[in-house]
């Protein structure tokens, strides 16, 4: 009797697809060492998850640019055609899937009830609570609704870029959509944060098999990300980190330190404090990261990035004001301001010194002048 | 907002505001004081005054020939970290940024790894010049709160920054915030306490030097 989609194992769909068990290990180690995990632990998942039935995961967009789905779909390792049809069942993703409306929703509905506890709930986009969540709709249902409606039945929550982790670009102040990250709305589930605006591929897709394969959700950081893809710093890890320890700073794009491959810190580079893999496994298949393309980090994977300031303005730079550059104008009408203050402060307390001086002097006077009366 | 978010700015533009006011402030009173009227007759032109001023601020800068063997070990190491100070202060590629944001003028630094040797040196003497406060018996009883608190927060940013920059203690972030928040301190600290020398000592030296030209004696 043939066993539907739901019953059959990883191993069974490989065989179905021809693919062969060393081609399948072979897969398993290429994305356990983009996890930098030893090929060992390839194998270990590849073994794992021969025998495992494909987890159902749902891919929830909301308030989102569809960057991080574009991003999705350009994974290299492991590729995202070899994840959703050897690895996962993707149940639901309004964007990719063919079927659309009353079709595709009971396609969630299905899919949530037949693996209540078990399926991995995948969120892009921040969620917005204005106006009683109308920002942000789909089947006539609220974002904030869904979410809450789909959670209940998540083993995990995996929130794909910056805007679901952290609220991205729509959290920004002044938030007219009153949007929030996931983990401000959903409280009692295991949530992993893979932020970045986008996130880059393959730690989307890594992130994904280590906890199909183990069940587990990895070491995270207080942000909650995965320690094994936001353990270090971009900074940690550049190339161009020994021109920043030899004081080699690039002062425009287009100077003789830029054209030299000089560290972008003073043109604003947010390396240092972002913590990211984009300098070890890099984009497009390892090809380059924006540094190497020769533009700073903008830091897109930290919380609260776009009111962070400019993202030209060096990080030891004074953050004035919205606009968060300072100009030297403004300062100088802030130092003007207090000078004056200052000034008519001081002379005030220099005229009541010279008051009570001059007081004591004629008491001094005084008291000498009955003396010798 | 996060903590650096908060250091390089509201807590900034505050210590900022308050350094000018305190300066000003200070330097009004001062430069107001009642100084009273010598009623001897000038032993020198006011033109002499000016010159005697001018070059006491130079002779006074250095230790007399006849103390050289006393006061020459404790004057160099004075010098010696001022100049450090200077030299990160000014000379650090992130520090000229700092200042380059703040009044639109930039200019060239010195290597980050020649910045971390003269952190390490300006440390040590740090070290060095609170080891003499507190052994020298007259040093100590000539100190009170504002010596340790002055020497206290210029060691915490000199401190914070060294941190940062070689990465050690905590996040990169963290300690740029506690170390942009430290100069913050500094910054509010500075026209209230001893600091204010930076602006008192050449003015106080010229204006002794004047008065001693006035009463016809050299200095």
């Amino acid at each position: 009797m043939p066993r539907s989609d739901l019953e059959m194992t990883v191993g069974d769909m490989l065989r179905q697809h021809g693919i062969s068990r060393r081609g399948f290990i072979k897969f398993c180690t290429a994305a356990a060492s983009a996890m930098a995990l030893p090929p060992s632990v390839g194998v270990a998942m590849a073994e794992q998850l021969i025998h495992a039935r494909r987890p159902s995961v749902l891919y929830l967009s909301f308030q989102e640019c569809t960057g991080c789905l574009e991003s999705l779909t350009r994974s290299f390792a492991p590729t995202i055609e070899n994840l959703i049809f050897n690895v996962i069942s993707l149940d639901y993703d309004d964007t990719l899937m063919a079927a659309a409306g009353e079709a595709a929703e009971s396609a969630r509905m299905q899919a949530m009830q037949d693996n209540f506890g078990k399926y991995v709930l995948i969120v892009d986009g921040s969620v917005p609570t204005g106006a009683g969540g109308a920002y942000c709709t789909a089947g006539g249902r609220s974002a904030v609704e869904t979410l809450r409606e789909a959670a209940k039945g998540a083993a995990a929550i995996v929130c794909v870029g910056t805007c679901s982790a952290f609220g991205g670009i729509p959290f920004a102040d002044p938030n007219p959509t009153e949007a929030w990250p996931v983990m401000a709305i959903v409280g009692d589930k295991p949530i992993i944060n893979v932020s970045g605006c986008p996130p880059i591929p393959e730690v989307i897709t890594g992130t994904l098999l280590q906890f199909v394969t183990t069940g587990k959700v990895p070491d995270l950081d207080e942000h909650r990300r995965p320690k094994v893809f936001f353990g270090n710093t971009i900074h940690d890890r550049c190339y161009r980190r020994p021109f920043y320890d030899q004081g080699k700073f690039a002062k425009s794009f287009d100077d003789e330190g830029a054209r030299n491959g000089w560290c972008l810190y003073e043109l604003g580079c947010k390396g240092p404090t972002t913590y990211n893999a984009c300098a070890t496994v890099k984009w497009n298949g390892g090809t380059s990261f924006p540094i190497e393309s020769g533009h700073g980090c903008i830091g897109c994977s930290e919380p609260g990035f776009w009111d962070k300031g400019s993202f030209y303005a060096a990080q030891s730079t004074a953050l004035w004001g919205k606009a968060g550059e300072s100009s030297p104008r403004e300062v100088l009408e802030l130092s003007a301001s207090a000078v004056a203050v200052g000034g008519v402060i001081g002379v005030a307390s220099a005229g009541a010194s010279r008051l009570r001086q001059h007081r004591s002097a004629q008491d001094a006077d005084q008291r000498d002048s009955n003396g010798d009366n | 907002m996060d903590l650096l978010g908060f250091a390089r700015g509201p807590a900034l533009k505050a210590a900022l505001a308050i350094f000018c006011l305190g300066v000003a402030w200070r330097i009004a009173g001062f430069a107001l004081l009642r100084i009273r009227r010598d009623l001897n007759k000038p032993r020198a032109s006011p033109a002499r005054f000016l010159t005697e001023g001018l070059i006491a601020v130079g002779t006074r800068s250095w230790p007399h020939p006849e103390f050289i063997g006393r006061t020459g070990a404790g004057e160099a190491l004075g010098y010696s970290y001022h100049l450090g100070l200077f030299a990160l202060v000014l000379l650090f590629g992130p520090h000229i940024a700092f200042f380059g944001s703040l009044i639109g003028i930039r200019w060239p630094g010195l290597p980050s790894s020649l910045i971390t040797v003269i952190s390490v040196l300006t440390l040590a003497l740090f070290l060095a010049v609170l080891f003499r406060r507190v052994t020298n018996p007259v040093m100590r009883m000539l100190s009170n709160f504002d010596d340790y608190f002055s020497w206290f927060i210029t060691m915490l940013v000199l401190g914070t920054g060294l941190a940062a920059t070689a990465h050690i203690g905590a996040p990169y972030q963290t300690l740029l915030a506690l170390h942009i928040l430290s100069f913050d301190a500094l910054l509010v600290w500075f026209p209230f306490g001893k600091l204010m020398h930076a602006f008192y000592i050449f003015p106080s030296r010229a204006i002794n030097g004047a008065l001693l030209a006035r009463k016809g004696a050299t200095s």
